[in-house]
């Protein structure tokens, strides 16, 4: 009798002490998630604040806020009240393409499937030519997103377009419909190391690539989650590309931070291929008053 | 009450002659087809081990990159659309409007209708990057896409097709399951099944009837519909050559003239094989040969419409374009779709001797060339000129030679398409035999009331 009793107290303070272990866990790994400890030491490292606002901050501090994990469902959403642009200064771009070999790099893509260009630009035979950065332009009016059979390429609350690839069945429809050419095809097996695949994908990381699937400039959501600016943004090294935000009316190249409207006003924004109504939301500033003569930057 | 029995058995007498003479197509044992077949599935055999490779090492093997992002599987698949509006020409338009030479037509033209959709329907898979997602199509179409407009369409045609084909020729199984006595028991199973208990009764035949008339109206604007909404895929983008509001009836007119084609060399070949120079006469390529040029003539119409206005203004990337078409890289194959495939057939037919069985098939082969040629200057100079200029690439990206995988897997959709033709055209009558003797019988009727 007694030896039962002590054996049914046994178990049931098993079942007690094994919830409170697992409430306790689950409230410490919170906690620990919660607090930030600011330690010495450390690169400084410029992010944006939500505001728009540029600040600099301890690398180290930087690793307590990992870049978020969007899942498949929160990725179709958007941040909420956010309208992103990208504003391209033609004036300032000296071909250094650091922001190609950025994007490689985060992206894990191969120089046959770039989504970012920098490309020749003559607009008639008098004129100077000049360098374009181009990327998606994450349009409001985007005709790959109109024309694609299963939703697999969609449109977010935030402006930007990004793309499932794990519904894309490959039709290339998308890629037929851009007139900025955007897009990049799979062809064959993407080359990307194990430890990328093993990566969990998310739309918004666009990582791992998948064979048979379209991918594109995604303006970097994650990195836009964790408080940072896309990698071709930090990665210029003349400040060409600004990044921000249309409802604070803030856009930042890394360095300065500006007002978007009075950018615009003041140096005659445009966007490219304004008639075909596609409505893009990254915009161009023309190529006046250059900062390099285009003979020494033509490599 | 007397004359009318001996005229009632003189006509049976002679039913029963027309029966057994084309019944004894069905079927019979012959060397030059299994080398045919043999043939057509060796084809489809080396297409089925380069869509292995595609399987296994993706789209890379095709010469396909991004820019030029569809090749000779999508031009094929608008080609083969094309081919498979010829049913609806013959079984439908022409019946409807009781154009009486075209009964023996009818079935020849659904059975292609029939093979070219399904490889159609076979080859937009193959161009799919993800192929193994097919289904997402179900799951997560949009209805918004004209991807999923054609999917739509495409089915439908291809199921009314099917019962324009299989309907219509009810009668003719339930002659085979009585007739053909002396044929492998899988066979008379076969048409057991397929004749549907078929016993000639009145009601079944004014219920064939009206079927057959609702799916030979219903089939009209699918058929229409099928190759606008291709023309669409296309149309619906901002690509020069694309950017057009003419594609519609271009494709359409396009497509008519393709089928009239493609029904001419099945005629002939058909005729040769199964010997039936009684039923598909010199008269019957005569008339199609009147038909294709009338066709020929709407096309061309449709055509200078299509190029001129572009020519004429030459704006940027469309300028672009059409210099490439008319002088440039793709000059010899827009002149030879132009030329040999447009105007050689208007030219030579208009004139009697052009209008004989070989000359006719001759120049429809000329036609079904240049329409090939055609659906490929469609699909790919048009992608290889983007608003943006094409700088940083491999060189590969600026040209597109398909690869051979590309071209074994369209060898093979058209082996595919040969072989259902063949088999079903050994497994059925060609000619509609109680569709023949019912018209025989009405003119003759009509001949003696004179």
């Amino acid at each position: 009798m007694k030896k039962n009793e002590t054996k049914r107290f046994t178990r049931r303070s098993l079942i007690k002490y094994t919830g409170l272990l697992g409430l306790g866990s689950i409230l410490g790994v919170k906690l620990l998630s919660c607090t930030s400890s600011s330690k010495p030491g450390g690169k400084m490292i410029k992010v944006m604040t939500p505001e728009g606002k540029l600040m600099e901050v301890n690398e180290t501090d930087m690793s307590m806020a990992h870049p978020h994990f969007a899942n498949i469902e929160e990725s179709r959403k958007g941040i909420p009240g956010r309208k992103f642009v990208m504003v391209v200064d033609l004036a300032k771009c000296k071909n250094a393409r650091e922001c190609i070999r950025a994007c490689e790099h985060h992206h894990n893509l191969t120089p046959d499937r770039p989504f970012i260009k920098v490309l020749e630009i003559q607009d008639n035979p008098r004129s100077a030519p000049y360098w374009m950065p181009k990327k998606c332009f994450q349009c409001d009016n985007p005709p790959c997103v109109k024309v694609c059979p299963v939703g697999a390429t969609y449109k977010r609350s935030d402006n930007i377009v990004l793309i499932d690839n794990e519904r894309c069945i490959g039709c290339r429809f998308c890629m037929a419909a851009c007139p900025y050419s955007a897009r990049v095809f799979n062809w064959g097996k993407p080359k990307q190391s194990q430890d990328v695949t093993n990566i969990k994908y998310s739309p918004e990381t666009s990582t791992p690539s998948k064979i048979g699937t379209v991918e594109k400039c995604d303006f970097c959501p994650d990195m836009i989650r964790g408080k940072k600016l896309p990698h071709c943004i930090t990665a210029c090294p003349n400040g060409v590309l600004y990044f921000g935000d249309a409802n604070e009316d803030t856009v930042t190249n890394g360095e300065d931070t500006v007002r978007l409207s009075k950018l615009l006003r003041d140096k005659a924004g445009y966007r490219y291929l304004e008639e075909l109504g596609t409505e893009p939301n990254v915009y161009y500033l023309p190529p006046v008053d250059r900062l390099f003569p285009f003979k020494d930057t033509k490599a | 009450m007397t004359e009318n029995n001996t005229t009632q058995q003189d006509i049976k007498h002679r039913d029963d002659h027309v029966i057994k003479k084309l019944l004894s197509t069905v079927g019979r044992p012959n060397p030059i087809f299994k080398i045919w077949i043999i043939a057509l599935l060796v084809i489809i055999f080396v297409g089925c081990f380069a869509y292995y490779r595609q399987l296994r090492f993706g789209l890379i093997v095709t010469s396909m990159r991004d820019y030029t992002s569809w090749g000779i599987y999508i031009s094929n698949f608008v080609f083969f659309v094309a081919v498979s509006l010829i049913g609806s020409l013959v079984s439908s338009i022409l019946k409807l409007a009781k154009v009486k030479w075209s009964y023996p037509l009818t079935r020849i033209s659904e059975i292609i209708a029939v093979a070219a959709i399904i490889c159609a329907a076979v080859i937009i898979i193959v161009d799919m990057g993800r192929p193994d997602r097919f289904l997402n199509v179900i799951f997560y179409g949009r209805i918004q896409s004209p991807i999923i407009w054609d999917v739509l369409v495409i089915m439908t045609y291809l199921i009314i097709s099917v019962l324009l084909l299989y309907l219509p020729m009810l009668p003719d199984i339930a002659l085979c399951r009585d007739r053909l006595k002396n044929i492998s028991i899988w066979r008379q199973k076969m048409y057991k099944i397929l004749a549907l208990n078929w016993q000639n009764k009145p009601g079944q035949l004014r219920r064939l009837k009206k079927t057959s008339t609702i799916l030979e109206i219903m089939v009209i604007p699918v058929a229409f519909a099928i190759h606008t909404i291709t023309s669409w895929l296309f149309a619906t983008t901002w690509r020069p050559g694309w950017d057009s509001t003419n594609l519609g009836p271009y494709f359409v007119s396009g497509a008519f003239m393709l089928g009239a084609a493609v029904i001419i060399i099945a005629m002939f070949f058909i005729r040769r094989s199964f010997r039936l120079e009684d039923f598909i006469t010199n008269d019957h390529f005569d008339k199609m040969a009147k038909i294709l040029v009338l066709l020929s003539l709407v096309y061309l119409y449709f055509n200078i419409n299509e190029y001129l206005g572009p020519a004429f203004k030459m704006v940027g990337v469309e300028g672009e374009h059409i210099t490439e078409l008319f002088s440039g890289d793709y000059a010899t194959m827009y002149w030879l779709v132009q030329i040999p495939g447009l105007m050689l057939p208007i030219l030579v037919m208009l004139f009697k001797f052009g209008r004989k069985p070989f000359v006719v098939m001759i120049v429809s082969f000329f036609v079904l060339m240049g329409a090939w040629f055609k659906r490929f200057l469609i699909v790919i100079p048009s992608l290889q000129h983007p608003y943006l200029p094409i700088q940083d690439v491999d060189e590969s990206y600026l040209h597109y030679y398909p690869s051979w995988e590309e071209w074994a897997i369209t060898l093979a959709s058209f082996a595919g398409v040969l072989l259902i033709i063949t088999v079903l055209l050994k497994l059925f009558p060609i000619i509609p035999i109680q569709e023949y003797i019912n018209h025989q019988d009405n003119g003759e009727v009509q001949s003696t009331d004179k």
